[in-house]
């Protein structure tokens, strides 16, 4: 058993706190009542109600929620099987193209990304708005989906599928029955990243998406050009507590699996 | 046939989204700014057949490159990215790994909660990351208002709109993508070394510096990997926290792009940046590839 | 032994329910399988003993259809397998890993084979019932795969792969992961499976002790290659090459040249009580061994004996050797005889060889060798139980005088290792009937080893 030092207690300590203290102090501004962000007047929602009442940001909301939902599911798909190419079909030919056109997204510039897709739209006279920026999104997030997928992959043990292959299931019935219900959870990782990646991204969206179509870093990117706000104090707190919801109940919810998985196996041990 | 649709539809999806796209941009960088729409030239104009073609070939030249060296704000916006980046990483690796050491080092049961504490800004908008550190470092921001508070200086500092507000920037948002390949490298590492080397006559520091170290080299590299490669694009920290006083490259590709609408120029610039970046990705891989090696 | 023995393999008319013929399987310039071409029959329990890349699981992988043969075809009832894929076979498999769905439950895993079968639900229901009570597992039929020890685990993947009634089942190292223990107790349990099923099986393993304990014929492999294919008892009593008798259990291999003896010695007859006093461990050791042939030969006093010191004594000592007898093979005639004339060791039979293995010792008898051999250079395979060893000279076929260098003490068996007078190091093996304080062979001392006319087997290569 480790113990911990003074020395690795510090460390993190302020390692924590460096990163938890700026987004605590935007929450917590988040209910100033004055307009000047930096000078503290007295609690306060108002920020809240006024954010509600922002058709602008709802309706930017309305449309990244919908490009983040449509994309990463297209993302899910064509990445699990760029993940399911990568890991099991051997030599083709192209591989090594396919492999670099996998993985080049992970390390390309945004704005480079961004540049080329709007360029390829133009040149195909494709009309900027929602489409266009799933389509970009979908790109650049099936790369993430497939390094996710396929690292599950490359440990799944073939001799389940050549199992269920022995007992008479057809080739895509063994993966239907056998190999997606054992990597749902590396597919669904895959699609949460896919989905968050999108809900975050400004630099492509700003790129692919025309007057039709404003999501909602985009909106925040052009308030917060001019300064902090109030508002979007109130929409980042939002935003922040969504996400940690999230995250600790997945974090509680592999816990409790995880526990009782060791249990059950202690159990099965002495029966 | 199976087999065939698996790797055409993705692959296809590719060819179009990504392959092509780039394709485009090298093709206007070579090509020249227009009045026009789309405002370059000249255009591939297959009606007109194989004079179309040769005209098309004959059109492209490498002036926008020409170009680029010419005018210092390019190389320099280049250099100081670069720059910028490395300096950023190093921070980045200063602060990121007694942080993992830490978690490498704390009780069992910890380890879990710290990790989800390491992970959960990562699921955090980025853009509101960075933003967050627009209140704290403006001139009348909660820093300065603490540090005057406490009577440290008598006048705020300037720290939003500087080069130092990016590296804070940096590390902020990046810190997750240091700590996390350093601490799996750590954790796999076997207590009892550290044990037999100070058995063997090593101080604490000493064995910290011959065995830690050298054992955590390549979460330490993949990590430094980690952060250099996008932050030499970066372009929402620079524009948010750097001012106009802060050169970074990705920030130049989206000015010359919206605001001076020179697309040649832009793709020609989007083209070096992809060629400078080539090398640490290579470097990266091949760490990768050793890595996966050793592993076995 | 009124039972007929069930020996397809010796019937010229019994039909085999697996041929392989002349199939070769190459992975590249990699060559897996040579050439080879063998039956396996109906009801049989076949194994596939050999070390790792031998060829032994790309056999069976062939037979399962997740390999194709290079050349040459293989047959499943008379009918070429090749068209067919895994899914379309009448072969199920038992893998190494068990390959048991983790996200299914047992119930669900044994059912699954016969839901891709479009039976009914009473149907398989009736059948996944049938199954967990063959391999008692009722009361975790709605647990997980991971919610279960691993012996019931290798339980589910057996009554799996035999929920469809496969024509042949195919195990790949079944027992591999299991404890020592739990291994012995589930050898017997498959082998009574294989026997109320009637199902033919087909295993693959490494462990030879496994091989002889389950097959009713093994197969030994190396290369590519089946070097021998018999009953377990002929494998290792009369391996046919130096690779088979190194590979399955000890041995000593004592090279020299063979000379054809001449003439025959005539004996006594035996003298059971006095040959006892004279008879060195070794004796014991056989009739131990072998006690029920020994009695059928009525060989008097000792072999009761000894048999009723097991019973009353050694077994409580020792722990069980209980089911070494159960499982021991019919006797063949030459161990039957050997256990005969073992108490008489005046008694040299005549006729077979002599083998000339070292300058200026007295060369070796071996009766059972051919004496066609004479000239050539061949190799004495003996194991070290058919070793004794004394501190006196034996009155022996073969009597060698050597040191000994160490002891290994194994419980139930002392292993001696001694040096002969060229430096061949030979191993002796006897069972510990005598408390160790009450040995008289120690380190360093001078011994004889000696075995019988019969004990060793005449390898030429």
């Amino acid at each position: 058993m480790r113990r911990l030092t003074w020395f690795n207690a510090t460390s993190l300590t302020l390692g924590f706190a460096f990163l938890y203290l700026p987004m605590l102090i935007l929450i917590v501004y988040s209910f100033n009542e004055s307009k000047l962000v930096t000078v503290w007047a007295g609690f306060s929602t108002k920020w809240y109600g006024t954010l509600i009442q922002n058709d602008a940001f709802l309706d930017a909301a309305w449309v990244t929620l919908q490009v983040a939902v449509v994309s990463s599911t297209i993302a899910t798909v064509l990445g699990t099987m760029a993940a399911l190419v990568l890991v099991r079909a051997g030599r083709f030919y192209g591989r090594t193209l396919f492999s670099g056109m996998i993985y080049a997204p992970l390390v390309m510039p945004e704005v480079i990304t961004g540049l080329s897709l709007l360029l390829l739209f133009i040149g195909i006279g494709l009309d900027r708005g929602i489409l266009t920026i799933i389509l970009a999104h979908t790109t650049f997030s099936m790369a993430f989906v497939s390094v996710v997928v396929s690292s599950r992959l490359v440990t799944f043990d073939r001799s389940l599928e050549e199992a269920a292959l022995d007992l008479g299931c057809s080739h895509f019935d063994a993966f239907r029955l056998v190999t997606l219900p054992i990597i749902a959870p590396a597919v669904i990782s895959g699609w949460l990243l896919a989905f968050t990646l999108s809900l975050d991204d400004l630099v492509i969206a700003s790129f692919t998406a025309g007057p039709s179509a404003t999501t909602l870093p985009i909106k925040i990117w052009s308030s917060i050009r001019l300064g902090v706000s109030p508002e979007i104090n109130a929409l980042s707190t939002i935003m922040i507590a969504i996400v940690a919801v999230g995250v600790i109940t997945a974090s509680l919810i592999t816990k409790r699996a995880s526990l009782r998985q060791q249990a059950d196996e202690r159990a099965a041990v002495h029966v | 046939m199976r087999r065939a649709t698996l790797i055409l539809l993705p692959y296809l999806w590719l060819l179009a989204l990504f392959l092509v796209p780039f394709v485009i941009v090298l093709k206007i960088s070579l090509s020249d700014i227009a009045l026009a729409i789309p405002p370059y030239t000249p255009t591939l104009d297959f009606s007109a057949g194989w004079q179309g073609i040769r005209n098309f070939f004959a059109g492209l030249d490498f002036e926008n490159f020409v170009f680029l060296t010419t005018d210092d704000l390019y190389w320099k916006a280049y250099l100081s990215s670069l720059k910028i980046a490395s300096i950023a990483t190093f921070c980045t690796l200063l602060v990121g790994y007694p942080i993992a050491y830490g978690m490498a080092n704390a009780p069992d049961h910890w380890r879990p909660t710290l990790m989800m504490l390491v992970i959960l800004p990562f699921w955090t908008s980025f853009l509101i990351r960075v933003y967050s550190w627009m209140g704290i470092l403006s001139t009348e921001g909660y820093l300065n208002q603490l540090l005057l508070g406490m009577g440290l200086i008598s006048e705020p500092l300037t720290i939003l709109n500087t080069p130092v507000a990016v590296y804070i920037g940096i590390v902020y948002t990046y810190l997750p993508f240091m700590i996390l390949p350093i601490y799996s490298a750590l954790e796999r590492m076997d207590g009892s070394l550290l044990e037999a080397a100070e058995d063997l006559g090593c101080s604490r520091v000493k064995a910290f510096w011959l065995i830690t170290v050298p054992l955590s080299k390549t979460g330490i590299i993949a990590g430094c990997f980690l952060v250099f490669i996008p932050t030499i694009g970066e372009f929402v920290i620079p524009s948010l926290l750097g001012g106009s006083q802060t050169l970074m490259i990705g920030k130049v590709l989206w000015e010359e792009f919206f605001n001076n609408r020179d697309w040649p120029v832009a793709s020609a610039v989007a083209v070096v940046l992809l060629l400078i970046l080539i090398i640490p990705i290579v470097l990266f891989q091949r760490n990768e590839q050793k890595q996966r090696e050793a592993e076995g | 032994m009124s039972q007929i023995a069930f020996e397809p393999w010796n019937d010229p008319n019994a039909k085999p329910l697996i041929q392989f013929k002349n199939v070769t399987k190459r992975f590249g310039e990699f060559v897996a399988i040579d050439n080879q071409s063998f039956d396996i029959y109906e009801k049989e329990f076949f194994a596939l003993l050999g070390p790792s890349g031998c060829g032994k699981t790309t056999m069976m992988r062939m037979l399962a259809g997740f390999e194709a043969p290079t050349e040459g075809t293989i047959l499943l009832g008379g009918q070429d397998i090749a068209p067919f894929p895994p899914n379309k076979r009448a072969v199920n498999m038992m893998f190494q890993s068990y390959a048991l769905f983790p996200h299914l439950s047992v119930w669900d895993n044994i059912a699954f084979g016969l839901k891709r079968d479009g039976k009914s639900k009473d149907q398989i229901a009736a059948r996944v019932e049938e199954m967990l009570k063959l391999t008692r597992l009722e009361q975790f039929a709605r647990r997980k795969p991971h919610q279960i020890s691993g012996g019931q685990r290798q339980r589910v993947a057996l009554a799996r792969s035999l929920a469809k009634a496969p024509k042949l089942l195919l195990l790949d190292e079944p027992l591999g992961a299991l404890d020592a223990k739990l291994r012995q107790a589930t050898q017997f349990e498959l082998m009574d499976i294989q026997e109320k099923t009637g199902t033919t099986f087909v295993i693959v393993t490494h462990d030879q002790e496994e091989a002889m304990t389950v097959a009713s014929r093994v197969a030994v492999m190396d290369n590519g290659k089946i070097i021998q294919a018999d009953t377990p008892q002929v494998i290792y009593e009369a391996p046919a090459s130096r690779y088979v008798a190194d590979f399955i259990g000890d041995v000593n291999l004592i090279d020299g040249v063979a000379e054809a003896r001449k003439g025959a010695q005539e004996t006594a007859p035996a003298e059971p009580e006095a040959a006892k006093q004279a008879e060195p461990e070794a004796a014991k050791l056989s009739e131990h061994e072998a006690p029920a042939a020994a009695s059928e030969r009525r060989v008097p006093q000792p072999n009761a004996r000894g048999k009723w010191l097991h019973d009353k004594l050694f077994r409580y000592i020792l722990g069980a050797r209980e089911d070494a007898p159960k499982q021991l093979p019919p006797p063949t005639p030459g161990e039957s005889e050997a256990a005969a004339t073992a108490s008489r060791p005046d008694v040299i039979a005549p006729g077979g060889i002599t083998i000339h293995w070292a300058e200026g010792q007295p060369p070796l008898i071996v009766s059972n060798g051919d004496p066609a051999l004479a000239g050539q250079r061949v190799t004495l395979a003996l194991r070290p139980e058919k070793l004794g060893i004394s501190k006196d000279r034996p009155e022996s076929a073969n009597a060698l005088k050597g040191k000994v260098i160490d002891i290994a003490y194994l419980g139930n068996l002392s292993t001696y290792h001694v040096e002969l007078a060229n430096g061949l190091m030979v191993k002796a093996q006897l069972a510990n009937t005598r408390r160790v304080a009450q040995r008289d062979i120690t380190w360093e001392d001078e011994v004889w080893i000696s075995f019988r006319e019969t004990a060793g087997v005449v390898l030429s290569e």
